[in-house]
């Protein structure tokens, strides 16, 4: 699509009226790179804010209570701490790292890119994935929320970020991938913890994301690293073939 | 930036005065202040789902999982990207149209056309409701609009349409739609004053 292609779609666009993801996910990546447009969105959105208003309707009280009533058992989202706007272009697996990941990227050392804000996302994406993996997400903030947790980035193979953090306290770890190549037909990614040379099984990339954040299986405090291998579907109890890439454990 | 909600009713406990900075207390975990943006912005949560989904328990269901979200999120809440009312609006109409679109199936089309086979859905509001001015002056703006324009914008925001069911229901090419839906709504904003 041109750029006044696109540029025409900002009223579909605030409508939600697009075919699809991919339509949509464009519009996005070119309001990233377009002021002006993105000053349009936002006009727009609030205009279709006047027509919600316009609809308002009485909520019952019960409703109400319910609401109130669910929230004291409702853990809130830490802020996000990405830029806005920024690095168009920028390797489009990222913005598939979960929010609380996104939010949680310690200190911003995973690079966001290539989404144009809040507004324009799609929260009940994220709250859908966040549900199917509600408890490794939980663990796996918490190892990312550690008042001890290291963290270290590193340039993997063909130009893929990965970040490792380590919390001794928690005995756990997590890896974070951007910008991986998707693995070969029948294979995935396997993560394996190095002790003292011994490649220990600590659990699957999610198959077919091109980045994910995974709270590696297993205690970490014992290992000195971890290595990433190309395994068959299923994963294997030892590696068969050459890691694709290494990290050490960060450091203190 | 204008916050208009008062819909809803009940007092809001307040220090701020407005809505960013109730959000702000939310942010904050301050469940008080989540009941005062619960009481401006529910009713149009409410309204916007009941416009796309019409039935009312699933409406209900969509706005209850759209305010609690609003509770959940509300430290990704920021005032420079628009209003608190846009934000919870946003999320509202994005929810209730995936609802619409996952039930779909491409089978379900008919359904789909037989909602259209209402009035405008911009005149099934209650009377009740408690924004009479706001709704009586978009009422006046969509009439400011072409009929192509107000047909456009109005089946995408009140019925949840994408582009191309618009232009299929209305045969019309898609291109028309699509630069209907955008300058029906430039249209709007100016006759409502709306800045960002």
């Amino acid at each position: 699509m041109t750029a006044d292609e696109l540029h025409t779609l900002t009223g579909a666009y605030v409508l939600d009226a697009l075919e699809t993801d991919e339509e949509r996910e464009a519009v996005e990546r070119h309001l990233a790179q377009c002021d002006t447009c993105a000053h349009e969105v936002r006009e727009l959105s609030e205009t279709t804010a006047r027509l919600g208003l316009a609809v308002a309707a009485p909520v019952d009280p019960a409703l109400r209570a319910e609401v109130l009533r669910r929230i004291t058992d409702v853990r809130q989202l830490p802020p996000a701490t990405r830029p806005f706007g920024r690095t168009p272009g920028g390797p489009q697996g990222l913005r598939r790292l979960p929010r609380w990941a996104l939010a949680a990227s310690v200190a911003g050392l995973v690079a966001l890119g290539g989404v144009a804000g809040w507004q324009y996302e799609r929260a009940e994406e994220a709250d859908r994935r966040a549900a199917v993996a509600e408890e490794r997400a939980e663990a796996v903030a918490a190892v990312l929320a550690a008042p001890d947790a290291r963290v270290s980035t590193a340039r993997l193979a063909d130009g893929a970020v990965g970040t490792l953090v380590h919390s001794p306290s928690l005995d756990r770890a997590v890896f974070a991938a951007a910008g991986m190549p998707a693995p070969p037909p029948g294979k995935v990614y396997q993560l394996w913890y190095d002790d003292s040379g011994t490649m220990r099984p600590a659990g699957l990339m999610t198959p077919g994301a091109a980045t994910s954040a995974v709270l590696l299986e297993g205690p970490a405090n014992r290992s000195a690293g971890i290595g990433i291998t190309v395994e068959p579907e299923g994963g294997s109890p030892r590696p068969t073939s050459d890691p694709v890439a290494t990290m050490a454990m960060p450091e203190a | 930036m204008r916050e208009h909600a008062r819909v809803g009713g009940g007092p809001v406990p307040d220090r701020g005065d407005g809505l960013p900075e109730l959000m702000d207390r939310v942010a904050r975990g301050d469940q008080e202040a989540f009941a005062g943006v619960f009481d401006r912005v529910s009713g149009p949560v409410l309204g916007v789902v009941r416009s796309v989904l019409r039935d009312p328990a699933q409406s209900e269901e969509v706005a209850q999982e759209v305010m609690v979200d609003l509770w959940r999120s509300a430290a990704r809440y920021r005032p420079d990207r628009g209003s608190v009312l846009n934000w919870a609006l946003t999320l509202a109409h994005r929810r209730a149209v995936d609802r619409v679109r996952s039930e779909q199936a491409a089978s379900d089309r008919a359904r789909r056309v037989a909602l259209l086979d209402h009035s405008p859905a911009y005149d099934e509001v209650t009377e009740e409701v408690e924004s009479r001015l706001d709704r009586e002056r978009v009422r006046r703006c969509l009439r400011g609009l072409t009929e192509r324009q107000r047909q456009s914008v109005t089946l995408a925001y009140y019925r949840g349409l994408t582009y191309r069911e618009v232009a299929e229901l209305l045969s019309l090419p898609l291109g028309t739609v699509k630069t209907r839906m955008r300058d029906g709504l430039i249209r709007l904003r100016d006759c409502l004053g709306v800045t960002a």
